[in-house]
């Protein structure tokens, strides 16, 4: 019940914001419907919680403690993006950057966007899974375009064929996948629901499973941003509004690599060897490795962030093909604490841009002067997303070092190399711009205060302490991904 | 129709689209491209209900009317009236000549016929000989989208890529089930309203469809 809710609300959201179109209080009943649905998220997760995971409607819709936990992280961020698009859209919109029909524009596609990931993480159906996968894809694509600037179309044009063919590369995997599972499961819809795949991946053809794996790894991977396939993510970061790359890097990355982790436990299940893990694992470390080193050569702060996320995504993949209990235990826990942090870093990143009317890091000084709540929060969003202690980062790359030094110890120096390199990088480039004196051409603004504190709030508690349910729904999760 | 007859008329289909394939990649003229877009879909479409009549598999006539109304008559439709009013003729040279673009086609065939052996050795289906084609016409497009630098080019490489993507899963599997196959269709139309806007800002921001302009986002040192 509360799943259809969760699923309508955005739909719906969507429909009305493009009747309502740029009306006064169309950011308010955006971020009242993307309220509404995080609570709907809320309650399905505590059923969840209480009941386990159950099938619903005809078996079409699943949900366990993968997709839950994800899908009240999503739900959750898109509710403080919007409070921060209300804010920031606002300015833009004074600035005449951007007029009243594309305001309609960006608040339909926004909640669509949501209702796609949404559509992912809830349903049972692999075919439809990559459905919801490429239409999240479209309805961001006009909005990394949305400011019409040569930039801006180009770094849309390169989202939209580079992630179009990375995602038939994935359809193509899913084709195998299917024809690997109509031998078992026989001809029908229900061969590709997932949960039935996984009681029968053991008899699943092995080979074809291993060609499919390859397809799938090189398709979502294009969405998790992993090197080599990683050139639309920083375009797209950069040249986008901010609230877009705050939801792109915190939850459609996320989204991606949850595709190819439940098509992993497929594979995995059929050819009963370790071969995809490494797969990701390689992908994993080549990731970390180039987007560290790409973070020391940026001069835009949105493009450094975006290679940031690439590195993160890299870590989280890393620990997925490591498998094991603590290694998967700490990429779930990375998954959400990335996203949380790394929305946060971009609320204050596009307030700093707005202040300054530039995005180059040379320009921007002077931010706690300027204003405490965004210098701090970059500060603090800095040093939590490089691993420092207090914050929960820290938590879960602690949790997959220790993992990879037991498990695959060759593997930990290039981890540590990739670690550090990036903390060193973004240190150097963020005190320059949250320390000294405000220059004159720094303009005042109002900014949104609830989602950067709420967000880093919560990133600070869950890095001390880990509720039960929390981390009840992590190990149950580790059990379904074993 | 006999399951023989039918096999060896879906082998000249496939043989014919790889035709359409070959073609896609080396003609450098806009309207003939779309002309054998239009062609390659319907070659499809055709193949696809024939399937479906040989397997029984009436779901799949479902689908091959969604490809005779969405590639045949709307796409070619959409961008022939695109390339009409953006006065489009000629397209710009590929980044690799016609005789090597060729021979690496050629390479892409065999490779797709090593790749799907294990495919056809365990598929019952009558029509498991096709699959090395579709995967064949896949990478084609795929190679066309690398080495073509026009935006309308490129688009059409990439819908020839959906066309081997929806030719292997029939010839593999009697096609993807209904439901998939609908939401893919879905999310084909709303990649051609994009596509359709793009066209529309790249041409008024940039004077050309070009994509070799497009070179503005790079690390700079």
């Amino acid at each position: 019940m509360y799943l259809l809710i969760l699923l309508v609300i955005p739909l719906a959201a969507s429909l009305i914001l493009a009747i309502i179109g740029d009306r006064k209080y169309a950011p308010e009943v955006n971020i009242a419907c993307s309220a509404v649905s995080c609570g709907a998220s809320i309650v399905l997760g505590l059923q969840v919680y209480e009941q386990g995971p159950f099938l619903a409607w005809d078996n079409f819709f699943f949900v366990d403690a993968f997709s839950i936990y994800l899908s009240v992280l999503t739900a959750f961020v898109s509710m403080t993006t919007a409070i921060f698009s209300r804010r920031y859209m606002r300015r833009e919109r004074e600035h005449g950057t951007i007029g009243h029909r594309r305001m309609r524009f960006y608040h339909a596609m926004y909640q669509l966007f949501i209702f796609a990931m949404l559509l992912c993480l809830l349903t049972n159906n692999v075919g439809i899974l990559w459905i919801a996968m490429e239409l999240a894809t479209l309805s961001t694509v006009l909005l990394v375009s949305l400011y019409r600037t040569p930039t801006s179309i180009e770094a849309a044009w390169k989202y939209f064929i580079l992630c179009g063919v990375g995602i038939s590369l994935a359809l193509f995997g899913t084709v195998l996948l299917y024809f690997a599972a109509e031998k078992v499961l026989g001809p029908g819809g229900a061969a590709l629901h997932w949960t039935n795949l996984a009681k029968v991946s053991s008899q699943l053809e092995p080979t074809i499973l291993s060609l499919a794996f390859v397809f799938l790894v090189v398709g979502y991977g294009t969405k998790v941003g992993l090197v080599p396939m990683h050139n639309w993510l920083p375009d797209a970061h950069s040249e986008g509004p901010t609230p877009i790359s705050a939801v792109l890097s915190g939850l459609l990355l996320n989204i991606a690599l949850y595709a190819l982790v439940r098509c992993k436990v497929l594979v995995d299940g059929s050819t009963g060897t370790h071969h995809s893990g490494n797969i990701m694992m390689g992908f994993g470390i080549l990731s970390i490795m180039v987007a560290s080193f790409s973070i020391l050569r940026q001069k835009d702060i949105k493009r450094m962030f975006a290679y940031s996320s690439i590195e993160h995504m890299g870590i989280a993949t890393f620990a997925f093909g490591l498998g094991g209990p603590v290694a998967t235990f700490g990429a779930l826990m990375h998954m959400l604490m990335h996203s949380l942090t790394k929305s946060a870093i971009f609320f204050t990143v596009g307030h700093a841009s707005q202040m300054h009317r530039t995005q180059e890091m040379d320009k921007i000084r002077g931010l706690i002067r300027g204003n405490p709540l965004v210098g701090w929060g970059l500060a603090l969003g800095c040093m939590a997303i490089v691993g420092m202690p207090p914050f929960g980062v820290f938590t879960s790359e602690f949790l997959i070092l220790t993992a990879t030094i037991k498990d695959a110890p060759l593997m930990a120096p290039f981890l540590l190399l990739g670690l550090t390199v990036t903390f060193a990088a973004l240190f150097r480039k963020v005190q320059h711009m949250v320390a000294g004196e405000a220059p004159a051409y720094q303009i005042k603004l109002k900014a949104a205060h609830v989602p950067v504190v709420l967000h880093m709030a919560l990133v600070l508690v869950l890095g001390l302490y880990l509720p039960k349910f929390l981390s009840g729904w992590f190990q149950a999760a580790v059990g379904v991904l074993k | 129709m006999n399951p023989t007859a039918a096999a060896q008329l879906n082998s000249l289909l496939a043989a014919l689209i790889l035709l359409t394939a070959f073609a896609l990649v080396v003609q450098r003229r806009m309207n003939a491209l779309l002309h054998i877009f239009a062609w390659q879909g319907f070659l499809l479409a055709v193949s696809t209900a024939i399937v479906g009549f040989v397997g029984g598999a009436h779901h799949l006539y479902i689908s091959s009317f969604l490809t005779l109304g969405i590639k045949v008559i709307l796409l070619p439709y959409i961008l022939h009236l695109l390339i009409h009013k953006l006065k489009i003729r000629k397209e710009v040279d590929s980044v690799i000549n016609v005789p090597t673009t060729m021979m690496i086609g050629i390479i892409l065939v065999i490779y797709s016929y090593h790749l799907t052996a294990p495919i056809r050795e365990l598929s019952t289906l009558v029509t498991r000989s096709t699959i090395a084609v579709a995967l064949a016409t896949f990478m084609l497009g795929f190679l066309m989208m690398i080495t073509r630098k026009h935006a309308v080019a490129q688009i059409i490489g990439f819908l020839a890529m959906e066309n081997g993507l929806l030719f292997a899963a029939t010839s593999a599997t009697y096609g993807m089930p209904l439901v998939v196959e609908l939401g893919v269709a879905l999310d084909l139309l709303i990649a051609a309203f994009i596509f359709g806007m793009f066209f529309f800002h790249i041409s008024t921001t940039f004077d050309s469809l070009d994509v070799d302009q497009m070179a503005r986002l790079k690390e700079e040192d």
